[in-house]
């Protein structure tokens, strides 16, 4: 029983980071209707950055949480930044192209990210500093869960709750909502679609980022070429939950991560991804719009 | 108050409109009239900034507003209730009315505004919590003209505003047009294919045929026109 509780969180701890960039992939979606495959790239930039940052503040000899807080600032800044500049560079120039076009220069995008950093810093995998401490109390379960995963549970939470707030109460979730339903008439109701395209990929690069920081810290250790399984895995997880659908990719994610623990834990590691993807081919035969996905329904 | 001086507009490579000039004084109702595919929605959609004209001017008020993004002309007052009507289906009445106001920071006056949406149709003060996506075709476009009422506009474009109705839900549609245009002052640039009811309604209006204008003048004239009769009015 013990084992099946570990195997749990542990999913759950999956999960959260899985939900995290797949917010990313389906909000942008929702919006635009592109799958962003530079997606993950902007996860590992992230973890990059929040690794910069963290190594040089504890050079400097901050305290654990000071260090941790700016870094998940100075990562979202960041990859916000190239969230924002891939959209205006690669996509916002073939708005109006087929379909194929912008998903072609996402992975155009994709490769170039990951080589520019496999150039610009190392191939190799770097050491990440352990930015979550492991706490006293948590000491009676710490064969269970870890302090790490009871973090990043924590964070994504928050991150969550923060997110429904936004997208349900403030202005320019409004006017995302409506651009996602209708992006036509929302231009018409003077809404500036521009600029809901961008926040929507600042959201997510931002969301990526604190993804990108937590697993980092969680597994100690990253490399160039880490957005591109984990971004593969979080789109998986957005379209097992409905692609467009914000609650379908947590969903999506959480069953997915706790999928896999539990697949690992008792078949074996080298069956991870046979699960996941089988759950994704029996999610695309027997329900292709995914959990929570609808089809639409146009009324004349 | 409008102007079109010579507007060519494009889809994608197909001219949909071919020196397009007309006038819209303040305070009437005018309409534009002629068969499907002649170009109607294009000149709303040029005029509202989604489709951008190659070549050509659109004056508001003495300002060129041809370049201008949509949510720009939106601001300066220009309305539009597309065609097909456009609710945000997983909005609710409320919300999606809210939307209208989108661009408003008077909370107070919106209220107000709301309160006279609800006055003006009932149904949608009943309905204001239910999706907009389902409610039926009558009250679906009532709601899009609400939605466009609470931007306040000085100019409210319709694009066939009858389409798909009842003709009792119609007519109900047309008088509170009038009635809109009265009270509020609201000038109505109105397109529709129901020429007869449009130029019933209308003060002056436009035929377009085949993305050019044919022919304009004084409602009542057009309307005992022969050539229309016979083109437009089935007699």
């Amino acid at each position: 029983m013990e084992y099946f509780i570990e195997l749990f969180f542990s999913g759950l701890t999956r999960g959260s980071i899985y939900a995290l960039i797949a917010l990313g992939y389906t909000m942008v979606y929702g919006i635009i209707g592109l799958i962003n495959f530079a997606h993950g790239e902007i996860y590992m930039i992230g973890a990059f950055t929040a690794f910069i940052v963290a190594t040089v503040l504890s050079i400097l000899g901050f305290p654990a949480l000071a260090i941790f807080v700016i870094a998940a600032l100075a990562a979202a800044v960041w990859s916000s930044a190239y969230g924002y500049t891939v959209e205006k560079l690669a996509y916002k120039p073939l708005r109006n192209a087929p379909r194929l076009s912008p998903l072609i220069s996402a992975i155009g995008m994709s490769i170039f990210l990951q080589n520019y950093v496999l150039l610009a810093q190392t191939s190799d995998f770097l050491p990440f500093p352990q930015l979550i401490p492991d706490f006293e109390f948590m000491d009676s379960i710490a064969g269970v869960i870890g302090s790490s995963d009871i973090v990043i549970l924590i964070t994504t939470a928050v991150v969550m709750v923060l997110l429904t707030w936004l997208i349900k109460y403030t202005r320019i979730g409004k006017a995302m909502r409506a651009t996602a339903q209708d992006r036509k008439m929302a231009m018409l109701v003077g809404i500036n679609v521009n600029h809901v395209i961008s926040a929507t990929f600042i959201i997510g690069s931002s969301l990526a980022a604190v993804g990108g920081l937590l697993i980092a810290s969680h597994v100690g250790q990253i490399n160039f070429f880490i957005g591109f399984i984990a971004g593969i895995k979080a789109f998986t997880a957005a379209v097992l939950g409905g692609i467009g659908s914000i609650p379908g990719a947590v969903l999506g994610s959480f069953i997915l991560g706790l999928t896999e623990a539990f697949a690992t834990g008792y078949v074996s590691s080298d069956y991870e991804d046979v699960f996941a993807f089988s759950l994704l081919v029996l999610i695309l035969i027997f329900r292709p719009a995914g959990l929570l996905g609808k089809s639409s329904i146009e009324k004349v | 108050m409008l102007e079109l001086r010579n507007i060519n507009s494009y889809y994608g490579n197909i001219q949909a409109l071919h020196d397009i000039s007309l006038q819209v004084e303040e305070g009437e109702i005018i309409t534009l009239i002629g068969a499907n595919g002649a170009g109607k929605s294009t000149t709303l959609m040029s005029i509202s900034g989604v489709v951008q004209p190659r070549s050509g001017e659109i004056f508001y008020n003495g300002e060129p507003i041809h370049q201008m993004s949509p949510d720009k002309i939106v601001a300066l007052g220009i309305c539009q209730v597309p065609e097909g009507r456009h609710i945000f289906p997983e909005l609710t009445v409320a919300e999606n009315l809210d939307m209208g106001a989108f661009l408003r920071r008077d909370t107070q006056q919106i209220k107000e505004d709301l309160d006279y949406i609800y006055e003006l149709f009932p149904i949608l003060a009943d309905r204001r919590s239910q999706p907009g996506g389902n409610l039926s075709g009558g009250e679906q476009q009532m709601l899009a003209i609400s939605r466009a009422l609470m931007a306040k506009p000085q100019l409210l474009l319709l694009d066939e505003p009858s389409m798909g109705l009842a003709p009792l839900v119609t007519r109900q549609i047309f008088s509170i047009i009038k009635k809109i245009n009265q009270e509020q002052n609201t000038t109505i640039f109105l397109v529709e294919q129901n020429a007869n009811l449009a130029l019933k309604t209308a003060d002056r209006g436009y035929v377009l045929e085949t993305g050019r204008i044919t022919m304009h003048g004084n409602a009542a004239e057009l309307l005992s026109n022969k050539d229309i009769q016979k083109a437009y009015l089935g007699i």
